[in-house]
């Protein structure tokens, strides 16, 4: 046998609830976190992630007992990320339980971050996360590709999804794993909160230029969107949200469903 | 109460070993430093950080080596970065590592994605203390960069294929090291924590 597929169920959090916005905006109450975490993890989640979408500092200190809490009740590796600003924050985040850290507009507005956490944290804790989308404002130097005989760029986006950084998205993906990053987490602005699947072409391109692990998020709508993922790019996690939240489809069964279509997962 | 003690490098989550311990029953102190008498059944060496800085941060906060610590009765886990020190050196970093399992650390093959991040099947050579009542091909969770390379395969008792055979659970005496975060691994892991601490209690 081998390394596994991971299922990552996401938990947007803001002022200590779990969240769910659609396109980054609309917001949905969908629960507890605490609560959420242990039922993934009982039902045999792989991993979780938490982002923490609190619009203020002052309402974002609750993250450290929220990380505890949520430490005490699983057995499963778990990141957490969302305004991570400084060595500081990672080291809040990190020494209360959570395994990795995520950090994605701090590595953008300077890029040395990545490397100083290495250092201190090892590699393996250091998760850049990329919010992605298309460009069709064409220039120089990034990465062209075209659908639908419309042509674009992936371009990382910031501060949520709302403010873009004219950064292309693969270069962006090779620097930071070159500046110590041990995986990345891959958000495709336009497929997200749409449910119609992953963003096949944005993770491809990403996966391929990568030696890093990468998890794959935005867009999942249902287990068959996972397969396809999964069969057309070599990713590494599927990252979903409201999926999981609704009861749609449980864990577990999204996890038979891959399973039975030979996409090697742990039951 | 068995009581174990957990050397913190300052450099990460040891919060999720502490609670995995508790749960199992056990009372749990954080050590700094090997200066103090010993008192423990059991010491753990938890899996975060680097290499060179967690070594260094052994050297300068412990006149006492670590050998001198747990002599050879303390049982030891090492979890991933603490059971790469037990062995001569590694590749991730300058300094020396315990030596006490002959044998180097080494970097994982480059034709794979680094870190080997995942759930990955056990594959058992041999019984093993900590691998008591856990079955050929249980799910665990590694997240590494680096594999141990034993001069004398008698001490793994199990493997996990990543492009190569990764040693996963090594035992030499009074030291039990896991490649994988077993604090970590589900219900699997809490058989080996509970494994640990059963030798603790002898």
């Amino acid at each position: 046998m081998t390394l596994t597929k991971r299922i990552i169920p996401c938990l947007d959090v803001k002022n200590g609830r779990v969240v769910k916005g659609l396109n980054f905006e609309s917001i949905k109450d969908a629960g507890d976190p605490v609560e959420l975490a242990a039922k993934y993890s009982n039902e045999g989640a792989d991993e979780l992630v938490f982002l923490d979408i609190t619009a203020s500092d002052e309402q974002r200190a609750t993250i450290k007992e929220l990380v505890r809490k949520v430490a005490s009740v699983i057995n499963i590796p778990f990141t957490v990320g969302g305004g991570v600003k400084s060595i500081d924050d990672a080291r809040n985040i990190l020494l209360n339980g959570a395994d990795k850290v995520g950090v994605n507009t701090a590595a953008i507005k300077n890029p040395p971050i990545i490397t100083e956490l290495m250092t201190l944290f090892g590699r393996q804790c250091i998760v850049v996360a990329i919010d992605a989308k298309r460009n069709y404002d064409l220039k120089e130097n990034v990465n062209i590709f075209s659908e639908n005989e419309k042509k674009f760029w992936f371009e990382v986006f910031i501060f949520g999804g709302k403010q873009g950084t004219g950064i292309d998205a693969i270069f962006w993906a090779k620097e930071a794993e070159k500046l110590g990053a041990g995986e990345i987490l891959l958000t495709s602005i336009d497929a997200d909160g749409t449910k119609n699947g992953y963003d096949v072409l944005l993770t491809k391109s990403i996966v391929d230029n990568a030696c890093i692990p990468v998890i794959a998020s935005g867009g999942c709508g249902k287990p068959d969107d996972m397969v396809e993922i999964f069969e057309k790019s070599n990713v590494d996690a599927a990252l979903a949200a409201s999926i999981f939240h609704y009861e749609t489809h449980g864990v577990k069964g999204v996890k038979s469903f891959l399973k039975e279509k030979k996409i090697p997962v742990r039951l | 109460m068995v009581s174990v003690a957990i050397f913190d490098y300052g450099a990460g989550n040891i919060f999720s070993l502490k609670n995995s311990l508790e749960q199992a029953g056990a009372s749990v102190d954080v050590i700094t430093s090997f200066d103090k008498p010993n008192i423990y059944s059991g010491l753990l060496l938890p899996g975060v950080g680097n290499f060179d800085p967690a070594i260094k941060s052994i050297n300068e906060n412990s006149k006492t080596k670590f050998q001198d610590f747990v002599e050879e009765d303390t049982p030891v886990l090492g979890i991933c970065l603490g059971m790469e020190m037990f062995f001569e050196k590694s590749e991730e970093g300058i300094e020396k590592g315990f030596n006490v399992i002959d044998g180097e650390i080494v970097v994982l093959p480059s034709t794979m994605k680094v870190p080997h991040m995942g759930w990955n099947n056990l594959e058992i050579k041999k019984p093993g203390t900590i691998l008591e009542g856990v079955d050929d091909g249980s799910w665990v969770y590694f997240i590494h960069s680096y594999r141990a390379k034993p001069k004398f395969d008698d001490v793994i008792t199990a493997e996990s294929d990543y492009g190569v055979k990764v040693p996963a659970v090594v035992e030499k005496n009074n030291f039990f090291g896991t490649q994988f975060h077993p604090e970590k691994s589900g219900d699997i892991g809490k058989i080996m924590i509970q494994n640990f601490l059963n030798v603790c209690k002898k």
